[in-house]
């Protein structure tokens, strides 16, 4: 028989990778291009830019978009929860009105909601409560109730709404049944098992794509400049109808959508890490740990109380 | 005698065209231990699973400790229980399932407490006492900090024990407690059922595990095709089986 020889693979040379290298050049000669263009280019008028970037006028156009990104979001939300449970819930009639609701909101252009919302007067010249088909309590005027900031929070809000309970809804059908029933068997209420057992469970799966819904909403609340609300867009368009310099104010307007997605970007990632508590075998590094690992000496964790 | 833990009198159930159990009597005195044996599809767990209402019987009733499960009955009348009182009947029957089923968001302690605390509303630090003695009892106290999924099969099914058990049950259902479980874990599983029953706690098992029904059953029922083919002592059914069905099955598993 044929002596096998004594080889050790610990000293082993790497495999070579020409294309990686090719690749990586090609890739470096654009950036470099690209970056030749940015600077050399005096189109760009990066005087103008930084001129503008700080402007307070632009400072209220962002509190605009901020604003109007928070309440539409957090309307959205709200409704996606209820639209959620109503697509899921055993009453046939909710079923088919919050399948209806979702179909109707995602189904249309948004621009056409917001229009739509903004010339509501034209529909209802009168809004007013009471018993339906009975007496009326209060009513008003359409044209003073509904201000186009009101009307942009109803288009994009209810818009988001029908997204999110689709969202909310496929986190919710990820969660193990074995789950409810574990609390059913312990005798826990149907509102306290959804809200301590599944929701958070669900969580993890809501989480990644509400984070690209908000970045979404915070570039679709651009579309309230057609209703005359002057958010972020509608400054710098104001701005540049004025003075011609369409292109370095854009610019300013996306270093700042830039900003703020960065900024939502790094908050989502911790709230990611929060809900993945026990999801793995390996615990999951909690916001404080991950502060505290900057300092030199190491911190206990504290512990989250449930 | 006194009344029966459990009381089951034609108990029917079906899914869709397939009957699942087709009239079901079995009694279950207090401070017994029944093991409920059986091929697959025989309806036994679905039997289990109906005597915490999980599963809404068809026909038939059932009883735990005097109370009729998931139903109302009353000047001749029988009704469908509303949610929050079918909840309120499950807080008194404890159930094990196959999957261990423990909440993987919580900790091993707050998955004991989670349940006394919320749903009986037991003062936090008396539960936190209380679930720590649990997991003594079960052996796991030092992974009260541990997440399930950081846990063994075995560990994770003594876990569940434990929240079962926090809510201070009158009966306790095992549904396959260790068919999930590597055959090395299974011991410790039954090891502490063992002690349960020792310790005079009224139990259903489900199981395949025939060396458990021999040494700690009272009774073992034998299911086949949703109906009870024999009842008995572990001696009776296991050692002299009267009928061709139970003789076969216990000759494939044993």
């Amino acid at each position: 028989m044929k002596e096998l020889p004594e080889i050790d693979v610990a000293g082993a040379a790497r495999t070579r990778h020409p294309l990686r290298w090719v690749a990586s050049l090609v890739l470096l000669v654009l950036a470099a291009q690209l970056v030749s263009l940015l600077v050399t280019n005096p189109n760009f008028q990066w005087d103008v830019v930084g001129r503008y970037v700080n402007a307070q006028i632009i400072g209220q156009g962002i509190m605009t978009t901020l604003l109007l990104t928070v309440i539409a979001m957090f309307v959205g939300v709200v409704l996606g929860v209820l639209l959620a449970v109503g697509r899921i819930s055993e009453n046939p009639v909710a079923r088919a009105a919050c399948g209806l609701y979702v179909w109707f909101f995602r189904g249309t252009p948004v621009l056409v909601q917001l229009v739509l919302w903004y010339n509501l007067s034209y529909l209802l010249p009168e809004i007013s409560f009471g018993i339906p088909f009975g007496p009326e309590f209060v009513s008003a005027d359409t044209n003073v109730l509904i201000t186009p900031l009101l009307a942009a929070i109803l288009g994009l809000g209810l818009n988001e709404g029908a997204y999110m309970a689709e969202i909310i809804r496929g986190g919710l059908m990820s969660v193990d049944p074995g789950q409810t029933e574990a609390a059913s068997a312990l005798g826990m209420s149907g509102a306290r098992t959804f809200r301590r057992i599944v929701l958070p469970q669900a969580m993890r799966f809501i989480i990644p794509p509400t984070g690209s819904q908000v970045i979404s909403m915070l570039k679709a609340t651009s579309l309230v400049s057609v209703i005359a609300l002057a958010d972020l867009l509608y400054t710098v368009q104001s701005i540049y109808n004025r003075t011609f310099q369409t292109i370095p104010l854009l610019i300013v307007a996306c270093v700042w959508y830039l900003v703020i997605t960065s900024i939502l970007y790094v908050g989502q990632s911790f709230i990611e890490r929060h809900y993945a508590r026990g999801a793995t075998r390996n615990q999951p590094q909690g916001f404080w740990s991950f502060v505290t690992s900057f300092r030199r000496r190491p911190m206990p964790t504290p512990e989250v109380p449930s | 005698m006194s009344v029966p833990m459990v009381h089951a009198r034609g108990v029917r159930k079906h899914f869709g065209h397939l009957e699942v159990l087709k009239g079901i009597d079995l009694d279950v005195q207090p401070g017994e231990v029944v093991v409920i044996l059986g091929p697959s599809g025989s309806g036994k767990s679905t039997f289990l699973r109906c005597v915490n209402h999980l599963e809404t019987v068809d026909g038939g009733a059932i009883f735990v400790d005097g109370e009729l499960i998931g139903f109302e009955a009353s000047g001749g009348k029988v009704r469908h229980l509303r949610k929050r009182e079918i909840t309120r009947q499950r807080r008194e029957i404890g159930m094990v399932f196959q999957q261990f089923n423990l909440f993987p968001h919580f900790t091993v302690l707050q998955n004991v407490m989670e349940a006394p605390v919320g749903v009986r509303g037991a003062p936090r630090e008396q539960a936190r006492e209380r679930a720590h003695a649990l997991l003594r009892r079960v052996g796991l106290e030092d992974k009260a900090g541990s997440y399930p999924r950081q846990l063994s099969g075995g560990q994770q099914q003594r876990v569940a024990i434990a929240r079962a058990l926090a809510m201070r049950p009158k009966l306790m259902l095992f549904d396959e407690p260790t068919s999930a479980l590597d055959p090395e874990l299974v011991g410790e599983v039954l090891a502490t059922m063992k002690g349960l029953a020792e310790d005079g706690l009224t139990m259903i098992v489900v199981t395949h595990e025939i060396g458990f029904a021999r040494e700690v059953a009272d009774r073992v029922v034998f299911m086949d095709g949703g109906v009870v083919v024999e009842a008995g002592t572990p001696a009776d059914v296991l050692d002299n089986p009267s009928s061709p069905r139970t003789q076969a099955f216990l000759s494939r598993v044993l």
